[in-house]
């Protein structure tokens, strides 16, 4: 049986990798979009000597929104799965002070990802089928001062994939929404993780895989389900004097 | 952060840096004295750097598989398993492997590891076509058999004390099926042991599990078992000609310490009769996977737990061919006698000594694991002076506590190294705990 061609959008971070190679292992064929793409030669070969699988890769930029349509219309297949792991953490403190900094955190988590997801769930639902994934975030899920930047634009790209899978549902076109808490890649390595709570990519990349073939819609690694249905539950009065 | 080997014992601390990209892996070791690390599979202190380890987990991509010849092109971090995931289903194996293969294809190189076909086919070495090694100036510079050969053998067995390895390409061993065609034999003594192994030198594969605890006529009573690489012919039909390897998913994990005391002389002792008769009774001529054959310890992750939060220490030393019979003797009275426990013995016959500084000679090795004590530390030293007096060497893979009077006594090569070393100037720039340990 030929498996479904899966399109990993930022295939060059720790969980995008981890993600096409779990796909691949299955069998899946991948088209990997990143910036630079024919950086990424060597990482192409490794898949294909590893999982005997056809990999190509596409130049993408997720900021230059307006160059999204050709490259949807340029991909030498329309993917049956399509996942964005596209995201960029940024810095807190300098996106409060400095807008420019601000506006690419925002536009890289929230507007670039909503805009191709956008245009490849028109064409899926032209078709009729396909599967969205979405990496999202549970700092989307309340705004902390610590990371509310970042956090207000996955709560953007949260409350799209909830919005795009309400309206594809009965066009057979499938979202998921991947709601990771701590995982351990080269965005967050410079931060103290608690083992009990933090995920590696593979664990990730394990949870996305069920995800499409059992057709979840949310998931959350780990305890994080638990953690933020508690988070979410504190009073604002108390949240505001907090410091998580 | 603190850091061993898979001993557990010595802990260092260190920086660990993670590179992704070579213009990073270059950067670091301009930066000042460091050190690669692999998968941590040295027993001891090889892969640790007071100053900064270099994790190569990053170098982790294939480069290319030549399915019609046999070779394969990997970055330094690509781990065994995963060679033999990829080519054991085109009908391509290691041509040597460690007792466990989750080891990276750097960190084998650098320890030039042999395994139970040393007698045979050598070590790692042989099958090595080229590395690409980055060097103290930050260049990356080719070697191989037949350029920059000097480099290549200093390199090849060299600890990583000669630079980082990046990428390397090495031969693949044609197999038919990935199975073993093993026969257990019983030796009741170690001089039974020897003429067993002296027998099937021609047999590919040979091993004995060796009881440490047993005296007088029992000294040394062994399971030797020897393999063949089972052909087509060999298989019963229907049974799949590579047995597949889903390691990682339902593998049994010990996830805590053992407490200290767990490991005892009683406990070892019940251990190794009760192996000793379920080998002994079981059928002598056996078709077994290349995973139970190779690897039997890593069907149960995280093993080295069972010594307990204290770690432990293997002893692996090799006895040169002429006095294997006496040493080889003495090493086992000292160990019988002592109060210390061996959980894992093992012995193998190895072949000529081949390279620079790479651990096999012409002999008998044997392995112990101590758990680490005062008790076990003294008997270890005992053993260190049998094996100098018997003219054998200890191999640094497995080291974590030899002195540098006793490297020296043992392997006049450990001075030529260092001299060489000095005259390239990357002694300051490459050095593990080890090394500064023994003075390599």
């Amino acid at each position: 049986m030929i498996k479904k061609s899966v399109l990993i959008l930022g295939s060059r971070s720790d969980i995008g990798l981890a993600i096409a190679h779990r796909f691949a292992s299955e069998g899946h064929p991948l088209q990997l979009a990143i910036r630079n793409a024919e950086a990424d030669e060597a990482t192409k070969t490794d898949i294909e000597i590893r999982h005997a699988v056809k990999v190509t890769l596409h130049e993408f930029d997720v900021l230059a929104t307006n160059t999204h349509q050709h490259f949807v219309d340029s991909l030498p297949e329309m993917p049956e799965i399509a996942i964005c792991v596209v995201g960029l953490l940024g810095s807190q403190s300098l996106s409060e002070h400095d807008i420019h900094e601000a506006i690419k955190v925002i536009r890289s988590n929230f507007e670039g990802p909503s805009t191709i997801l956008a245009i490849l769930a028109n064409r899926f639902e032209a078709r009729g089928s396909g599967t969205i994934v979405g990496i999202s975030s549970v700092a989307g899920e309340r705004g902390r001062a610590t990371n509310y930047v970042y956090g207000s634009s996955k709560a953007g790209f949260t409350a799209f994939l909830s919005g795009l899978r309400n309206r594809m549902t009965s066009k057979n076109v499938h979202v998921v929404t991947m709601v990771p808490g701590y995982v351990r890649t080269k965005m967050t390595r410079h931060l103290k993780l608690p083992q009990l709570f933090t995920s590696d990519p593979v664990d990730i990349a394990n949870l996305v895989y069920a995800a499409v073939a059992s057709r979840k819609d949310i998931v959350y690694s780990k305890w994080w389900f638990w953690i933020m249905a508690i988070i979410r539950i504190i009073p604002e009065r108390l949240f505001k004097q907090m410091s998580l | 952060m603190h850091l061993s080997g898979w001993g557990r014992f010595p802990y260092v601390e260190t920086t660990l840096a993670e590179p992704r990209e070579q213009t990073e892996l270059i950067s670091i070791i301009r930066s000042g004295s460091s050190i690669a690390r692999g998968n941590g599979r040295a027993y001891g202190d090889s892969a640790v750097n007071p100053e900064t380890t270099i994790h190569m987990k990053h170098f982790n991509r294939m480069l290319s598989f030549d399915k019609a010849n046999g070779q394969i092109a990997v970055e330094a971090g690509v781990m065994l398993a995963d060679v033999i995931e990829v080519c054991s289903p085109h009908g391509w194996f290691p041509p040597v492997t460690p007792g466990t293969k989750f080891v990276t294809i750097g960190g084998m190189i650098a320890a030039d590891v042999h395994g139970k076909n040393h007698h045979q086919h050598g070590s790692f070495r042989n099958f090595i076509d080229w590395i690409d090694l980055a060097c103290a100036n930050g260049e990356i510079k080719r070697c191989s058999p037949d350029e920059n050969v000097e480099l290549f053998n200093w390199t090849v067995g060299g600890m990583g004390l000669t630079g980082v390895i990046v990428r390397a390409a090495f031969r693949l061993r044609a197999i038919e099926t990935g199975w073993i065609n093993q026969r257990t034999i019983v030796a009741a003594n170690i001089d039974e042991a020897i003429d067993e192994f002296e027998a099937a030198l021609d047999t590919t594969y040979s091993v004995a599990w060796i009881d440490c605890m047993s005296r007088g006529n029992h000294l040394g009573r062994s399971l030797i078992t020897i393999g063949e690489h089972a052909k087509l012919l060999d298989l019963k039909a229907g049974s799949s000609a590579i047995p597949s390897m889903k390691y990682g998913k339902r593998q049994k994990a010990i996830k805590f310490d053992f407490p200290n005391w767990a490991l005892n002389k009683l406990s070892v002792r019940a251990f190794n009769m009760l192996y000793f008769w379920i080998g002994k009774n079981k059928p002598r001529d056996q078709l077994v996977s290349w995973d139970k054959y190779f690897y039997p310890l890593d069907s149960i992750l995280g093993w080295n737990r069972i010594y307990g939060k204290r770690g432990f220490s293997q002893f692996q030393c090799v006895i040169p061919l002429t006095n294997a019979r006496s040493g080889l003797r003495e090493l086992l009275n000292t160990i019988s006698q002592s109060s210390e426990a061996s959980f894992l013995a093992v012995l193998k016959r190895l072949g000529k000594q081949h390279g620079h500084f790479s651990f096999p000679m012409e002999g008998y090795t044997l392995a112990l694991d101590f758990p680490i004590s005062r008790e076990s530390m003294e008997l270890m030293s005992r053993l260190d002076n049998i094996t100098a007096s018997h003219g054998g060497r200890i191999n640094l893979a497995k080291d974590s506590r030899m002195s540098s009077n006793l490297l020296a006594k043992t392997d006049s090569r450990a001075a030529i190294f260092h001299n060489y070393r000095v005259s390239e100037s990357i002694n300051k720039t490459f050095s593990s705990n080890q090394s500064i340990r023994l003075n390599i």
